[in-house]
């Protein structure tokens, strides 16, 4: 269906109607079947594991912000379907979303959730409060509940700076919908409990925001090195995890050669010690 | 029930119905600058906008009813993230529009009693200035394809011959900035107009993705102080 009216080339009167200014419920009423929830599978049938899975996604928040990064592995089932997915994104200037689970729903639920945000920025002309960007992102997952059901499971993990705060904060997702705000650090994918371990060890409250972007990177590192699932950083090929981070200055994604810097640093330094840094026994 | 009303009556009196209710309010303008495109409203509401982002590269401008054409801007909104989320975020162009605005004024023009009291710009900022497009709508779904300026709202004839006169290409922010205001102030004789006065948005296109900006009172008045060059 064309966005507008085929025979008279003007906006059809739902466009002028001025009830709600979220794009999901519009494009709910305008043109559902664009929105990725609502394409149910067959009852009874199951997706498999030839459907590419997004893996490993790690924040850690440091005082005057929060770090995300993802690695840059896709699999289906034992195979690597892609090596530089990237599932770390812009949601907007002082937000960011990534994604684990089933990948071509989750970068469609990102895309959507971009626009939702942009379009109550442009019409009610402020932005919204970051629970309430959590709260629609919690929906979003919901509408998605009857495919995670039938193995299309996706799971977005939030973070952003809180303006009125001043800090970084940082939401997880189950698939129901269920939302929960993360203290300090939080990993979600098939990789998240090897790299939770690692957080749980390498986190500190005063880190500054190159030093948590390491954290995360050895976490990654640390994700990949115990689950088949998440890769590692690519040295061969050049290709790094996606890292960025949202400050009182806005969303900001580390430059190929910063990232790539910090994980050779990683690897250089696992050629000595392969559990990687250790944390004092007391 | 009134006499028999020929079609050339009718649609003149829609149209003096409209022009004198556009005649009322203030005036706006919209030009051309060294980074993209200026906009410039007298008005001086913080909260009720002439001039809006529409997406990436577009803005929308305004003159008239403000529930008319906020409508519209609405719905401009929903148009332009609908065919940004279904096809790509290059694919929404002013051109598209533009179209769908005057198809739906002329439309509510011809068909309703009641026209809308509206003058809209719509604009897309270009690589440069050559690519950069201006669209002016009227009341009656007109479309001009327009270069270099635009002035519409009250007094536009005279702040528009003002700016025939002022207005020079590849100007600096401050300059086209001061032109604006000065062009602005020929509604009336006696008009000054403040900082704090005047809606002042750009679409920059030395920004990255989305190039919309509003600029803050004390940015404009930096500007208007700053010596011509």
């Amino acid at each position: 269906m064309a966005s507008h009216d085929a025979h008279t080339g003007r906006l059809p009167g739902l466009f002028m109607s001025p009830d709600t200014s979220s794009f999901t419920e519009f494009l709910g009423a305008y043109s559902p079947e664009l929105l990725p929830g609502r394409r149910g599978l067959p009852a009874g049938v199951t997706a498999g594991e030839e459907i590419p899975h997004g893996t490993t996604i790690v924040a850690v928040s440091f005082p005057g912000g929060v770090v995300m990064a993802g690695d840059r592995r896709a699999t289906a089932g034992n195979v690597i379907a892609q090596r530089d997915i990237e599932k770390v994104f812009r949601a907007d200037e002082f937000s960011a979303i990534a994604i684990a689970g089933t990948a071509g729903l989750g970068i469609e639920m990102v895309r959507l959730f971009q626009v939702e945000l942009e379009h109550y920025e442009k019409r009610e002309g402020r932005t919204l409060s970051i629970e309430g960007k959590a709260n629609r992102l919690a929906t979003m997952v919901r509408q998605n509940l009857g495919l995670a059901m039938q193995g299309l499971a996706v799971v977005p993990l939030f973070a952003g700076f809180d303006e009125e705060r001043s800090e970084g904060r940082i939401f997880s997702y189950d698939p129901a919908g269920g939302r929960y705000e993360e203290r300090e650090f939080h990993s979600i994918g098939s990789g998240s409990v090897f790299a939770r371990g690692s957080l749980k060890k390498l986190f500190r409250a005063d880190l500054s925001a190159a030093d948590a972007a390491l954290v995360c990177v050895q976490a990654l590192y640390d994700a990949a090195d115990d689950d088949s699932a998440t890769g590692g950083p690519d040295l061969a090929r050049g290709i790094f995890p996606v890292v960025a981070t949202v400050t009182a200055e806005g969303y900001r994604r580390l430059g190929e050669d910063e990232v790539g810097a910090v994980a050779r640093a990683v690897v250089e330094e696992r050629y000595d010690s392969p559990g990687g840094p250790t944390a004092p026994l007391r | 029930m009134p006499f028999y009303v020929s079609p050339e009556q009718q649609m003149k009196d829609k149209a003096d119905y409209a022009r004198k209710g556009i005649a009322r309010g203030r005036s706006v303008v919209v030009l051309q600058f060294a980074d993209g495109i200026l906009f410039v409203a007298d008005n001086p509401s913080r909260a009720l906008h002439k001039i809006s982002e529409i997406y990436d590269r577009i803005a929308f401008a305004a003159v008239g009813k403000y529930n008319e054409f906020e409508n519209l801007r609405l719905g401009g909104v929903r148009y332009a993230d609908v065919n940004g989320y279904q096809y790509d975020r290059r694919d929404v162009t002013a051109r598209g529009l533009a179209n769908v605005y005057a198809q739906s004024l002329g439309t509510i023009f011809t068909e309703t009693n009641k026209p809308y009291e509206v003058e809209l710009v719509v604009a897309e900022v270009g690589e440069d200035a050559d690519t950069d497009q201006i669209y002016r709508l009227t009341f009656d779904g007109s479309v001009a394809d327009e270069h270099g300026y635009v002035a519409m709202g009250g007094q536009a004839d005279a702040v528009a011959a003002a700016l025939k006169d002022r207005y020079r290409e590849g100007a600096s922010l401050a300059d086209a900035l001061r032109t604006a205001v000065s062009s602005l102030e020929a509604q009336d004789a006696d008009r000054r107009l403040e900082a704090r006065s005047l809606e002042v948005a750009v679409l920059d296109r030395n920004r990255e993705h989305r190039l919309f900006r509003r600029l803050p009172a004390a940015r404009i008045e930096e500007l208007l102080g700053e010596q011509a060059s």
